[in-house]
């Protein structure tokens, strides 16, 4: 057991923290009020392969590894969640799938651009009516010679409207249950397949989340991503990986919530003295580190556990559960720390606190990561 | 076109802590940073190697640990690296820097060196022209920007109240300034790339090269305090008119036997 940082990872957290801080904290506050999508930071984070991190090189990708890949999203996600979200869906849920399930000639049409950050991906599971029942889906797909015709609706996509590649989820045999279901690769571009109304959110207000419409969408029978009917299984696989980079993003969020507070504590006076020399705050802040240590141990467990090609399911599941409720507390008790100060804009904790509670939401509730954990105790 | 980026590796900070005892620095505690001069010396021969194809070479002389900023200029785009290492070379002052690393040089081989001004540890702005008398090369200072014509470069040259521009035969020798470019990040790429790679550590051994004139031996600078500068009083404010202020300002320095 070795709970050492090697050394390129350590000279990885170097860069991510030198372009976080330089790149994407001076825009976190006009990309959370303006709702603005942070186009430029992704192109900057597609160049210095950051895009394509946990792929081998001879798919565009940077060589690197799922550890490095979540230290990138907590990295970003410490200075603006907004950020940690984008990547973690493009990588996790597009690229990922297509580079696990994807044929020679998916991945050769797909992969180098997505890995590369000249396309942007997503993925399109959730329905009105199939959110946590991922199983009740309304979206059919009917093959027709050569092509696959979609029909229906998917909800709250993140990096809908901005992404080129849509990795979708359609019934192709109702009769089947979720063994009916399989999954397409879908171009933005293809038409009758266009995006509907944008959400609008209390936290990560800058990623895009919208409604997809699909009205006769042909999508070519060569995009079928696995087998007919293995969509079900590729949703929930993909969704692992999906957790561990969301259980990093809330990582972040908590750390990027402790270090704002500790400087605000140290300045803050109160009594005629810092508010850091209370024992209060101490103890406070003690707390809010140890249980956040405790999360990257987690998170980076499961991403080391992906890499090395070992189970990461429950692992995922653990650190998801355990990080977004971790990142819920401490955001709260930063915006607590911080007074009337942390309930205004002028301070980042409260917009920090906002975009925490996604991360106990999408990608499966905290209540299904305990539903997958004990499933697996007590079997 | 081989080019040799000559680095520093220095702690992350202006303002470095001096041991009141001994008179050096105290680096325990303090990130370890590439020299800013250096590190735009650097990106300035990327581009250079972008544009017209070079192998670009970081060169460096220090402790084993200067490794990392090795790796970061790899990180970065360099092709090869070396790190002049051996207790040998421990407490060299400028001279016998720039003998060690232009011994370096002679075995490298080079058609441009390239070194930052000076480093943000030791200001000497000394270690880049003495390289160059030692290797008999033409020499540019205060670079701040650089383009390559044909056998020879162009750079420009500046001062605080003006610039040069310079053309310059290759092989040269140039010190670079920190504000003539903004140094790229690390690429994710570079990064799990630069430690499948291999830094090259040379010794005494291997390296020709006048023991007399290396190490504190053959330093022979001698510091005799060093001292950290207090710091300033706030300074009196007078509200009057010039003519008063004047008098006041030549009153003042002549109480100072300044004038």
């Amino acid at each position: 057991m070795d709970f050492q940082t090697d050394k390129e990872h350590s000279l990885l957290q170097t860069m991510l923290k030198d372009f976080a801080e330089t790149e994407v904290k001076p825009l976190a506050k006009e990309v959370d009020e303006k709702e603005a999508f942070p186009v430029e930071t992704v192109k900057k984070m597609a160049r210095f392969g950051m895009m394509g991190m946990p792929f081998p090189k001879e798919v565009g990708g940077a060589g690197g590894d799922n550890l490095g890949y979540v230290m990138a999203v907590e990295a970003m996600s410490k200075v603006c969640g907004t950020t940690g979200v984008i990547l973690s869906a493009h990588t996790s849920l597009c690229a990922a799938p297509i580079y696990e399930y994807g044929t020679p000639e998916q991945k050769q049409k797909y992969l180098p651009a997505l890995a590369r950050g000249e396309k942007l991906g997503a993925f399109g599971l959730t329905e009105p009516n199939a959110g946590t029942d991922a199983a009740g889906q309304q979206t059919t797909a009917v093959l027709d010679g050569d092509h696959y015709v979609l029909n229906g609706s998917k909800l709250f996509i993140t990096n809908a409207g901005y992404a080129d590649v849509y990795i979708v989820f359609a019934m192709t045999d109702r009769s089947k249950g979720t063994r009916g279901i399989s999954a397409f690769i879908v171009e933005s571009d293809m038409p009758g397949f266009s995006i509907g109304k944008k959400e609008e959110k209390m936290g990560i207000r800058g990623s895009s989340t919208c409604e997809l419409i699909f009205e006769n969408v042909k999508v070519p029978a060569a995009n079928l991503l696995g087998k007919e009917g293995g969509g079900f299984g590729i949703a929930m696989k993909t969704l692992d990986g999906g957790r561990i980079g969301i259980a990093a993003q809330a990582l972040g969020l908590a750390q990027g919530a402790i270090d704002e507070t500790v400087a605000y504590v140290k300045e803050r006076k109160q009594f005629g003295k810092s508010i850091a020399q209370f024992q209060n705050t101490q103890f406070q802040l003690a707390d809010m580190q140890a249980k956040t240590d405790a999360a990257r141990l987690l998170v980076y467990k499961a991403a080391c556990n992906k890499d090395a090609r070992l189970p990461y399911s429950v692992e995922a599941a653990t650190a998801k559960l355990f990080a977004s409720e971790t990142a819920m507390e401490v955001t709260t008790k930063a915006v607590q720390l911080h007074g009337g100060y942390g309930y205004t804009r002028e301070y980042p904790v409260e917009r920090m606190m906002r975009d925490a509670k996604i991360t106990e939401i999408y990608e499966g509730t905290s209540e299904v990561q305990r539903m997958v954990i004990s499933a697996t105790m007590l079997k | 076109m081989n080019i040799v980026v000559c680095m520093k590796q220095v702690p992350d900070t202006t303002e470095v802590k001096i041991d009141p005892v001994t008179g050096t620095l105290i680096r325990e505690g303090i990130p370890s940073i590439i020299n800013p001069d250096d590190k735009s010396g650097l990106e300035a021969a990327l581009v250079l190697k972008e544009r017209v194809g070079a192998k670009v070479t970081v060169l460096s002389m220090g402790p084993p640990q200067a490794d990392l900023a090795l790796r970061e200029a790899l990180a970065m785009g360099a092709d090869e690296a070396v790190l002049l290492s051996d207790r040998a070379f421990g407490g060299a002052d400028t001279w016998a820097t720039s003998t060690t690393i232009a011994a370096a040089l002679r075995k490298l081989g080079f058609d441009l060196i390239i070194c930052g001004r000076q480093a943000i540890d030791g200001d000497t702005a000394q270690v880049g022209p003495q390289i160059a008398e030692h290797l008999s090369l033409p020499q540019v200072s205060y670079v701040s920007e650089l383009e390559l014509a044909g056998d020879s470069v162009v750079v420009k040259r500046t001062f605080e109240d003006g610039y040069q521009r310079i053309k310059v035969k290759l092989p040269c020798l140039l010190t670079t300034l920190k504000d003539m470019n903004s140094p790229r990040y690390m690429s994710v790429a570079g990064i799990f790339d630069a430690y499948k790679k291999d830094v090259q550590v040379w010794g005494l051994a291997d390296i020709v090269v006048d023991e007399a004139n290396i190490g504190l031996k053959g330093s022979p600078t001698r510091v005799k305090k060093s001292f950290t500068k207090g710091a300033k009083s706030a300074g009196k404010v007078y509200e009057v008119d010039p003519k008063e202020g004047a008098r006041i300002i030549v009153e003042a320095l002549k109480e100072k036997f300044v004038i």
